[in-house]
């Protein structure tokens, strides 16, 4: 069961697109999982064909639980268990018996004659941090040496996402309905946000940016175009943020195990709110390579299948970044709340028609605020003020967008 | 002078020649120093580090003895006591046990005894390990037993730089010091830093710098340890490699430093497991350490056999580096 957000605890396996003996490569949507955030298309990572479907269709599965088995491409299908266990054979055997085995046997390994505990095992250090944060270790899921639980255990769920030990224990309310359910989503949302504000200390920075020739410049564009190929303001906000992104790559990435890691490549999250409530942000990838036209095209999809179900499960776990755009009926100025583990969101408000001076006189401009809230432990305002420099650079010169 | 122009011109050289280039180094630069041992002047050393040294020095300075490791340990320290700078060779650490009393009964307490009126600036060299088939009276690695006693300090030179320069630390040090040298180490090769004319006897080093793992070890396990690092990387996963070089005293804070920033540990050591320096690495880093660990430590050490003699049994029986491999995968979570 992957993990298709950071606030995911386990999801339905809704139905399978695989059956045993399908061939696979990567990228193949295999499944369809649905979560508190709605019905999402699972895609496979490896290539091979599929040997055992260990899920059903309508079971419930915490993250990390295995769906399928998979044979790789020129593997043997993997046996089952076997039978009886002849090669456990007593870790104190003497070194004649030991080379002396027939080959392909081996000792078992010495960390499963330890008998099970009801204490939870958990290495030392996460045994600490466990007791620094308040977090029970009984509840964590141990992914470290025969299974103990890790200090990075500790943290991701410190930061909301781990996966619960069982489900049962997950704080989903039993009488779970099927289908998108907007408490269900209100308490992701609920759990995403708090950790953010509990755990990311925030730095908010405003620039009021002049809109007036992108927008004049996206006029003559549009005038010339079949409605269906018109440009929305959106996509050079976007393109502009995804540019800047490359300039000040120290905001794109993610804040993980006490250090920054810089993200691959750059897949902004855009902020969609959903009809029934609540709101998700799926990723657009590679933003900075798009066309302006691409760009338009992926946003106009995106929002359509945010709206009606389909977004793939890749495009929840991806974004790198977040775009929260408050759209023509919106606020004036927007200071956005971090996704975790980003480090960084990106807020537009409403654009406004106001006075403004150009040049010594006081004329009327359509102008935008634009905000950047970003996690201090990452960056400094110094740069965010910067990256707002280089955005607003961008946006005045449209057509190199 | 054909060797002195060799040395001139390349700075490439076995752990063998380094050995005997800082014996030489040693006997030219202090009158007073002297090599002794069993074979080391006609026959030029039982694995050839003092060929050519007799012929150079003369039977003054580079003095066979007999078979008797007590009688020629024990006139070392009485040398060293006298004022001399003695290097003795014991042929192997398996023989040293003749002359455990001069070591540690004489050599590292008489400082002590004598209330600090008498030093024992006296080296001794003995090659140590397993993996040239010399079956068991001629294969252990004793050096953690060495390492037990108060007094001495205990060297393990694991590259060719600390062999061409530990030597020279040690005879400067007024403590009796013993050198391990490892008998398959003997043939690699390597180059030197032009730059470096001198080695510390007091930290461990970390010959190769990574995020998830130590792995601490000395001697011949370093190279094992080094290649089970390139193969783990390859898999993601960095390891750290730790010589420790020094193995008394040991450098608790580069051991602790290391452990502490990548929370997980394996200890290679060619000696026995039951009462090793590896144990004790291990004891020390619970003690201390306990807190910043995120796995158990491990430790990759000799079968708790007599050596083998026949080679794939005694491949069998010393750590090597899928051991090492295998006991990192099991400890640190591919990223």
């Amino acid at each position: 069961m992957p993990s298709l957000g950071a606030d995911m605890e386990s999801g339905r396996l809704v139905q399978w697109l695989v059956k045993p003996g399908s061939v696979v490569k990567k990228g193949d949507v295999v499944a369809v999982v649905e979560t508190h955030k709605g019905a999402f298309e699972i895609e496979i990572f490896e290539e091979g064909v599929v040997s055992e479907l260990c899920a059903k269709e309508g079971e419930e599965l915490p993250v990390g639980a295995p769906l399928a088995r998979l044979t790789r491409p020129g593997e043997q299908s993997v046996p089952k268990a076997p039978k009886a266990a002849p090669e456990a054979i007593p870790v104190s055997v003497p070194l004649a018996v030991e080379v002396g085995r027939a080959p392909g046997t081996q000792a078992a390994p010495l960390a499963s004659f330890v008998q099970p505990s009801s204490r939870p095992r958990a290495s030392p250090a996460a045994r600490r941090r466990a007791g620094e944060l308040g977090i029970d270790l009984n509840t964590l899921k141990g992914t470290g040496f025969d299974g103990s639980v890790t200090l990075a255990d500790v943290e991701l769920a410190a930061a909301g996402g781990a996966p619960p030990k069982d489900p049962s224990s997950a704080a989903a309310p039993a009488t779970r309905r099927r289908g998108f359910d907007p408490n269900e989503m209100r308490l992701a949302i609920a759990a995403a946000m708090s950790r953010s504000k509990r755990e990311i200390p925030h730095y908010y920075l405003a620039s009021t940016i002049d809109m007036s020739r992108p927008l004049a410049w996206l006029e003559s564009f549009n005038r010339q175009r079949k409605p269906e190929e018109r440009l929305l303001p959106a996509a050079l906000l976007l393109k502009a943020t995804a540019l800047a992104l490359r300039e000040y790559p120290q905001l794109n990435g993610f804040w993980e195990d006490g250090r920054f890691r810089p993200a691959d490549g750059v897949h902004i999250g855009w902020a969609i709110s959903l009809r029934g409530g609540g709101l998700i942000a799926p990723a657009i990838h590679e933003v900075d390579k798009h066309s302006l036209q691409s760009l338009m095209g992926a946003l106009r999809d995106l929002v359509g299948r945010a709206r009606s179900g389909g977004i793939r499960g890749s495009e929840m776990m991806d974004p790198t970044f977040t775009v929260t755009s408050v759209g023509d009926r919106g606020a004036e100025s927007v200071l956005g709340v971090i996704y975790p583990p980003q480090v960084a969101i990106m807020g537009f408000g409403r654009v406004i028609e106001r006075p403004w001076i150009v040049d010594g006189q006081v004329t009327a401009r359509s102008l935008i605020i634009a905000s950047l809230a970003a996690d201090h432990r990452a960056s400094d305002g110094h740069l965010g003020g910067l990256f707002l420099s280089a955005v607003d650079r961008f946006l005045q010169e449209p057509e190199g967008l | 002078m054909k060797e002195l122009a060799a040395n001139a011109s390349t700075n490439r050289m076995t752990y063998r020649e380094a050995c005997r280039q800082a014996i030489r180094e040693a006997l030219i630069d202090d009158p007073r120093t002297l090599l002794m041992g069993e074979d080391v002047g006609l026959y030029g050393g039982c694995y050839a580090v003092s060929k050519g040294l007799l012929a150079e020095f003369g039977p003054q300075r580079i003095r066979d003895t007999p078979l008797a490791e007590a009688t020629f340990v024990g006139a070392g320290i009485g040398a060293a006591m006298a004022g001399l700078r003695p290097i003795v060779e014991i042929m192997t650490c398996n023989f040293s046990l003749l002359a455990l009393d001069q070591i540690m009964n004489n050599a590292a307490t008489i400082p002590h005894m004598s209330g600090g009126q008498f030093a024992v600036p006296l080296v001794i060299r003995m090659a140590t390990g397993a993996g040239r088939q010399l079956a068991a009276q001629h294969s252990h690695s004793l050096e953690g037993w060495f390492a037990h006693i108060p007094g001495l300090k205990v060297l393990a030179p694991g590259t060719i730089e600390d062999a061409r320069f530990m030597l020279k630390a040690a005879l400067a040090d007024p403590n009796p010091v013993i050198i391990f040298e490892h008998i398959v180490l003997y043939n690699a090769e390597g180059d030197l830093d032009p730059d470096v004319t001198s080695v510390d006897i007091a930290k461990a080093r970390i010959r190769r710098h990574g995020r998830d793992i130590s792995i601490l070890t000395y001697g011949n396990s370093l190279p094992k340890s080094l290649a089970a690092a390139e193969v783990l990387a390859a898999e993601g996963i960095e390891a750290e490699v730790v010589d420790l070089r020094v193995l008394r005293p040991l450098d608790n804070a580069t051991l602790f430093e290391s452990v502490a920033r990548t929370r997980r540990c394996i200890v290679v050591d060619e000696g026995w497991k039951s009462g090793s320096i590896s144990a004790e690495i291990a004891a020390r880093l619970s003690e201390d350490q306990f807190f910043e660990l995120d796995a158990p430590i491990r430790r990759i050490c000799s079968r708790e056999i007599p050596v083998p003699y026949a080679a794939h049994m005694e491949e069998a029986a010393l750590p090597q580096t899928p051991q090492i491999v295998d006991a990192a995968r099991s400890l640190v979570k591919p990223r």
